[in-house]
């Protein structure tokens, strides 16, 4: 058969091809020749047609068969054989003779053929990579890589040097001698004269100074000494580098990288931002983009230097590459704080009002949480609202409620924004719950920041019966209006109308609306006086790591707060004293357990409570904080008082009791006794007794205690204290105290006796040592 | 280190591939076809770096060519690009006058070119003298096997 032809005469056949089928049949032509001259084993052209297959592998067509032979090829003694195969090499290959070849690399680490020495050493590299358990083999042969001259040796050593130290602490920790090596080399490296075999624009052996630097980060990083012998080498580096080419650049911003990670003086910090500053300003993209990212990886360490490029950075946003508008919006939204916030903002909106979809998403979402972080709720970013993520709607809404001046102002723009287009899912979902939490303020034109606009109940009512029935409304939007509706019944006058609204719903095909739909009309129907209680205005809520609904809401199992839940699943933090009052009503009346997961009357006794902490001086504590800020732990609290019954026990572990107040005729005392899942909860039950003659009714007893301290008051068992002590009231009071301190409380007694009211406020002080250890 | 390099013209043919991770053929005609793409779809101002998945993609237009490299995070970007400068030059010097017709014909070369500047992702060798030095002796060792075998005798 005819010699094959030659590959060369392959590429220029098929590159002639004008079609693909035409070069398809070319292909398959040449194959069945090359497997026509495998079968015949004939060595002679075997690489030739190897060589073919490589190529017509490479433009995407099989050549499997051709596999046999390349092995073939591999155990051929012949040079040329051995340079095709090369081509073919999988790196898979490495993994499975790691083991079995650790030990030859480590050989060839020591050899002084320097060419197989960097080859070993880059081995070595991909070894540790695959089984970092032989790091500790390699870690003789490390010891004299740094004080090679070949420059191709010592690249890759340091290559390899850097990856253990990666890998393990332990060789972080021994390699941090070398840094005085390294400093040295760097320098010379900087200082040598000119070098024509390394040079590049000037710079001598770039790679290797980057990779030092590189090296030098890993070793300087928290590490004070270390740190120190670099520092005037980086110094050196940062001022003494020629900007003019990129290859300066590049050895800059891995000095600027460098200086950041490491503990550097502050001096060498503000020179590296600085030098990132002036990238910024480079007329290079691909600086700026570099400079960005940098900035963005500093702007936590640094940030009042970062600050001062503001600027320069908002101007970035106009940028017309793609790349770097991406990153001058993350780090502009890294930047914002309270004093740059408003001019911050409005470049950010006209940005996100201008860029490319692919970064509304994304800018929108950043827009509210920083406003969230700073509480200002900015108007335009109701148009913002239209683009966010679906699970930006509970984080506006929480933002909605705690800005209380703009409400009026919020549902205005918001209802005017429904009136113009009702497609945008979450801004409708928004713009319904602001219409329902505040529909009042809507309709009697309460706005003090804009113009306020004449709207009836039934224009507000007709929008959100419209949002029920339109096609574009999802279902989750449909059950936001629904509820709307309901809430506007004890806002607005026309309940007729919305009970119609709501009867027709109750057998809607929606599952969910249908339920809504039902459990409303009984709200009308058998539970009417729940009703304005139950759909009261939103407290102010806080924040809680997840968005799910808080515990409070979850011990009532009842699916009519569940389904307020699905809506309103930020948290809500309440003073306890109204947590147990929500505890008597489960407890204590026949009312069945439609419980709300709002507060069901406004803080009275809370607000007592504010005051009593209010006057609380403690000599030497700082004042303490308000009521609502009580955090949110303290629901196990509440899980532990419904659940576990024999809180309520007097009998002290051993704790003596106390009398806490003993003042015309009525007694308090205090029994103990330690929580047993919390060693850090006292337990205190108080007994009040009334020695006097007549009862003292409307008993109310109040207690504060210093900001260390947490405090639960359960309830009371009664309110009238009968006279010559003829029964007690007990109250349970829990007290966290996780630093231990003595325990100090100050009490506040309110009853009425023969008529008259009498108040009396007290401090106890003598608390037996045993409750707060 | 360099997960991958790629060469491929304005077309989208596919001139040179290195793969410094195993991937499988599934995967790498993925990436190829990914990358081609977003790069070719650049305006040609634009910057010369991007990020994809995990990845910075550095990539560089030389004549009819797009030099295009994948790199991890650690990596730096500029000095990824000096370094294809760098295998360009070596491709000059070596072929003098490099196009795209020379890689095309030549593709053993071109790889081997790469394998000597770089392994396993990271750079084995910055001294041009030496690279050249090493072409040059592998260019002999052939020579005289080609030699050898064309010999009557062999």
């Amino acid at each position: 058969m005819p010699a094959p032809i030659r590959l060369r005469e392959l590429i220029r056949t098929i590159r002639t091809a004008r079609t693909q089928a035409e070069e398809r049949e070319m292909i398959q032509k040449e194959c069945a020749a090359i497997r026509s001259s495998f079968r015949e084993e004939d060595n002679t052209y075997r690489c030739r047609n190897v060589a073919k297959l490589l190529y017509m592998h490479m433009l995407g067509y099989p050549a499997h068969f051709g596999q046999l032979e390349c092995l073939k090829l591999i155990a051929s003694q012949k040079f040329t054989d051995k340079r095709i195969e090369n081509g073919n090499n999988d790196t898979d290959l490495i993994i499975e003779m790691c083991r079995d070849l650790a030990g030859e690399v480590e050989k060839l680490l020591k050899t002084s053929n320097s060419y197989l020495r960097k080859k070993a050493a880059l081995c070595a590299v991909h070894v540790i990579r695959k089984v970092p358990e032989l790091m500790e083999m390699f870690l003789p042969a490390t010891k004299n890589l740094l004080s090679e001259k070949n420059h191709g040796v010592l690249h890759t050593s340091v290559v390899l040097l850097t990856e253990m130290c990666e890998r393990s602490p332990d060789m972080l920790t021994h390699f941090r001698k070398l840094v005085p090596q390294l400093v040295r080399i760097l320098k010379n490296l900087i200082m040598s004269g000119y070098s024509p075999e390394h040079d590049v624009s000037g710079i001598s052996d770039p790679f290797l100074q980057v990779r030092i630097l590189r090296l030098l980060r890993i070793l300087g990083k928290s590490d004070d000494d270390s740190s120190e012998a670099m520092n005037d080498i980086l110094a050196q580096v940062a001022t003494n580098t020629e900007t003019s080419k990129n290859v300066g650049n590049a050895i800059l911003y891995e000095t600027v990288l460098t200086i950041m990670d490491i503990k550097s003086e502050s001096g060498l910090r503000v020179l590296a931002i600085n030098i990132l500053g002036r990238f910024l300003l480079n007329n290079d993209k691909n600086i700026r983009y570099v400079a960005l990212t940098s900035l963005l990886k500093t702007v936590q360490t640094d940030h009042n230097a970062v600050q001062r490029h503001r600027s320069t950075i908002v101007d970035c946003l106009k940028d017309l590459d793609v790349s770097i508008k991406r990153r001058a919006m993350e780090l502009s939204f890294a930047l914002v704080n309270g004093n740059n916030i408003r001019g911050m903002m409005k470049e950010l909106l006209y940005f996100l009002d201008s860029c490319d979809p692919e970064f509304k998403a994304d800018c929108a979402s950043g827009v509210f949480l920083a406003a969230e972080k700073r509480w200002v709720l900015q108007n335009p970013t109701i148009n913002a609202g239209s683009y966010v993520r679906d699970d930006s709607v509970p984080n506006l809404i929480q933002l909605i409620t705690n800005s209380v001046e703009m409400h009026a102002y919020t549902v205005q723009r918001l209802y005017k924004a429904l009136l113009d287009d009702i497609s945008q899912q979450p801004l409708v979902q928004v713009a319904s719950w602001c219409i329902g939490e505040y529909g009042d303020l809507l309709v009697s034109g309460q706005c003090e920041e804009e113009e306020p606009i004449q709207v009836t109940e039934d224009e507000v009512l007709d929008v959100l019966e419209g949002l029920l029935v339109s096609n574009l409304s999802a279902p989750v939007t449909r059950g936001y209006s629904l509820t709307a509706i309901m809430k506007l019944s004890t806002r607005f006058s026309s309940v007729n109308r919305i009970k119609k609204v709501v009867s027709i719903y109750g057998s809607s095909i929606d599952v969910e609306l249908q339920q809504r739909a039902v459990e409303y009309n009984a709200l009308f129907k058998k539970y009417d006086h729940m009703r304005p209680a139950l759909l009261e205005r939103m407290p102010i809520m806080e924040k809680t790591a997840t968005n799910g609904p808080t515990e409070i809401v979850q011990t009532n199992g009842e699916t009519e707060s569940s389904a307020l839940d699905s809506k309103h699943p930020p948290s809500i933090t309440q003073p306890t004293n109204q947590a147990n009052d929500l505890l008597d009503l489960l407890g204590g009346n026949d009312v069945p357990v439609i419980q709300t997961a709002l507060p069901t009357k406004p803080a009275s006794a809370g607000g007592e409570l504010l005051d009593l902490l209010g006057d609380l001086s403690l000599s030497g504590g700082p004042t303490p904080a308000p009521a609502p800020s009580v955090p949110i732990s303290q629901t196990p609290f509440l899980l532990d008082g419904l659940s576990s019954q024999p809180l309520f026990n007097d009998t002290a572990a051993g704790i003596p009791p106390m009398t806490a107040y003993n003042k015309n005729g009525l007694k308090i005392e205090f029994t103990f006794e330690r929580s047993n899942p919390n060693p850090n909860i006292s337990v205190i039950t108080i007994h009040a007794s009334n020695s006097t003659e007549a009862d003292m009714t409307d008993f109310v007893f109040q207690a504060a205690v210093p900001k260390t301290f947490q405090l639960q008051l359960l309830s009371p068992s009664s309110n009238i204290v009968p006279a010559l002590n003829q029964g007690s009231v007990t109250q349970v009071i829990r007290v966290l105290n996780p630093q231990k301190q003595q325990l100090r409380m100050r009490i506040k007694l309110t009853y009425t006796l023969k008529g008259a009211p009498v108040q009396d406020l007290a401090e106890v002080n003598n608390f037996p040592p045993q409750s707060w250890q | 280190m360099m997960r991958f390099l790629l060469l491929f013209n304005r077309q989208g043919r596919l001139r040179l591939q290195k793969w410094f991770i195993p991937l499988s053929n599934r995967e790498k005609n993925k990436i190829v076809s990914e990358m081609t793409l977003t790069v070719l779809a650049r305006p040609p101002k634009a910057c010369s770096f991007l990020q994809w998945r995990d990845l910075k993609i550095v990539y560089r237009r030389y004549a009819s060519l797009f030099f295009c490299c994948g790199l991890e995070d650690q990596d730096n970007e500029l000095l990824t690009l000096e370094l294809l400068q760098r295998y360009v030059e070596l491709l000059d010097q070596y072929f003098g006058n490099v196009c795209e017709l020379d890689i095309i014909f030549n593709f053993d070369k071109a790889y081997f070119i790469l394998d000597e500047f770089i392994m396993g992702g990271e750079i084995q060798e910055t001294s041009r003298l030496c690279l050249a030095r090493h072409m040059e002796e592998a260019d002999a060792f052939q020579e005289t096997v080609d030699e050898y075998e064309k010999n009557p005798t062999y």
